[in-house]
């Protein structure tokens, strides 16, 4: 009976990786009555997800930016209700530092973006900064303050959106990796195979494994977290100079982040890397970022560390994500390329990944993401493609 | 003291009572010294103290001139310390 089932499929669509992303992929999925599976080979949220700050954070990049961002973060506000307390959904609201009057110009500009648009937002000057967050150096020039942005705890949260997507009916497939998709069947590397109509990919830098060429790169970042503080850092905080940071493609940089967590701990970060895939902790890099981040906040260099890790965000070459239809390939979707908001546009990604699977209306336009906006050559794009390496395999490695 | 001798005395504060200690001991000893074995409260509440005495546990930690989690077994006394533990 077991065999005749494999001649049929056994599922609407299962979606690959149950990180954040594919986790409420998975839950969009089955709430909308789809027979769903989700396959994951390690832990559910084990990489990328439990490498990442957890910043729900509204950004103005592009309006596509902007327009996924700020939906995100509306659907973050709907699950935060049901959120158990794990899941450590904080509304603490975000600082952008500017340093200088250039910076506090870039303020105003972005201000006015958000205004414009209906997202709350207030400018801090240089008095009100310093009062809000005491251990800034003196004399910032002020700040953007975004009280709707907040912070979670992914992996909790990842674990959340997975066990609703079972109480409504879904599969999860743990323990083994995809090793290729064809011929409306996912197999598994112990030779297993899960049939489905459609495949999701949702596992980050590890999406061009099984579909070659997809514009996806590895960014690797590390992070730094404190023994408990409570009270010394009140908002998520960044430097405007972080845009530079993010926004630079072919150098190692860093920049000041930093966030408090609802334990009293803080993370402090960030870097970002091409073409490092060494998960291992670069002590030069650590040495520049907290470099940074002392120059901002110079009590920080009294603090204990306690722990410091790295992960790869799944970088695209314009910054956005891939949601959609994979261009060859009628029966596999993709969602990945998240870069560092993969978090925040979680939800957003599956709301509008399932829109268009179902073929609903959607809140926002999601041609922006559209996989084919990319001319990318889909080496295989018929056949299956085999696991050529394990490059995909380590998404994140903590060390002390 | 007596056999401290002609040794120096520094002069601290562990919870807001003054005690004087030898110089050169560790803010873990004079803690200990002054009776005061639960250094810190785990998340949990539980009492805690030192427990490896060179700086791996981390279960000596206190607070030493406001600055929290300073482990008390690496730092020596010094005159003018204000101590506190949980």
């Amino acid at each position: 009976m077991a065999r005749a089932a494999l001649n049929e499929s056994s599922f609407d669509i299962a979606v690959v990786g149950a990180g954040i992303v594919g986790a409420a992929c998975a839950r969009e999925f089955a709430d909308a009555g789809l027979r769903t599976a989700l396959i994951e080979p390690g832990v559910v949220g084990g990489g990328a997800t439990a490498a990442g700050m957890g910043h729900i954070a509204v950004m103005d990049d592009s309006e596509a930016q902007f327009a996924l961002t700020r939906y995100s973060q509306i659907l973050w506000k709907q699950l935060a209700e049901r959120l158990p307390a794990d899941g450590e959904y904080v509304r603490c609201g975000a600082l952008w530092v500017a340093a200088d009057e250039a910076e506090m110009a870039e303020v105003h500009r972005k201000q006015r973006y958000y205004s414009e648009r209906g997202v709350p937002v207030e400018i801090l000057d240089s008095h009100s900064l310093a009062q809000a967050e005491s251990n800034l150096r003196p004399g910032m020039a002020g700040a953007l303050l975004l009280p709707d942005d907040a912070v979670a705890y992914p992996p909790c949260v990842a674990k959340f959106l997975v066990n609703e997507a079972l109480e409504l009916g879904a599969k999860l497939i743990q323990g083994r990796r995809v090793a290729a998709i064809g011929g409306g069947t996912a197999t598994l590397d112990d030779g297993t195979k899960i049939s489905s109509l459609n495949f999701v990919l949702a596992n980050g830098i590890a999406a061009p494994v099984l579909m070659e060429g997809l514009p996806i790169q590895p960014r690797k970042g590390h992070l730094v977290i404190t023994d408990r503080y409570p009270g010394f850092v009140q908002h998520q905080m960044i430097e405007l100079g972080y845009l530079r940071s993010a926004h630079a493609s072919d150098i190692d940089s860093v920049a000041f982040n930093v966030q408090p967590r609802p334990s009293g701990q803080l993370l402090i970060g960030s870097s970002r890397q091409y073409g490092s895939n060494d998960s291992g902790v670069d002590a030069q890099i650590i040495g520049a970022m907290l470099k940074r981040a002392f120059e901002y906040m110079p009590g920080l260099r009294t603090l204990s560390a306690i722990r410091s890790w790295t992960g790869f965000r799944a970088a695209t070459p314009d910054k956005l994500p891939l949601i959609g239809p994979c261009p060859g390939r009628e029966d596999v979707y993709l969602a990945t390329g998240h870069e560092g908001l993969g978090i925040t546009t979680s939800l957003g990604t599956a709301r509008v990944l399932a829109d268009l699977v179902l073929k609903r209306e959607c809140a926002i336009e999601t041609t922006p993401y559209a996989p084919d906006r990319t001319s990318h050559p889909l080496a295989d794009a018929r056949g299956s493609v085999q696991i050529g390496g394990a490059r995909g395999s380590v998404q994140t490695m903590r060390s002390i | 003291m007596t056999e401290c001798g002609a040794e120096e005395i520094v002069e601290l504060r562990i919870n807001g009572t003054g005690v004087r200690v030898p110089a050169g001991i560790s803010v873990a000893a004079a803690v200990l010294l002054s009776g005061e074995t639960v250094f810190r409260r785990s998340v949990s509440g539980e009492g805690r103290g030192p427990l490896c005495g060179m700086g791996i546990c981390f279960e000596c930690r206190v607070t030493i001139d406001d600055l929290e989690h300073c482990r008390s077994c690496q730092i020596l006394c010094r005159d003018g310390m204000e101590v506190r533990t949980a």
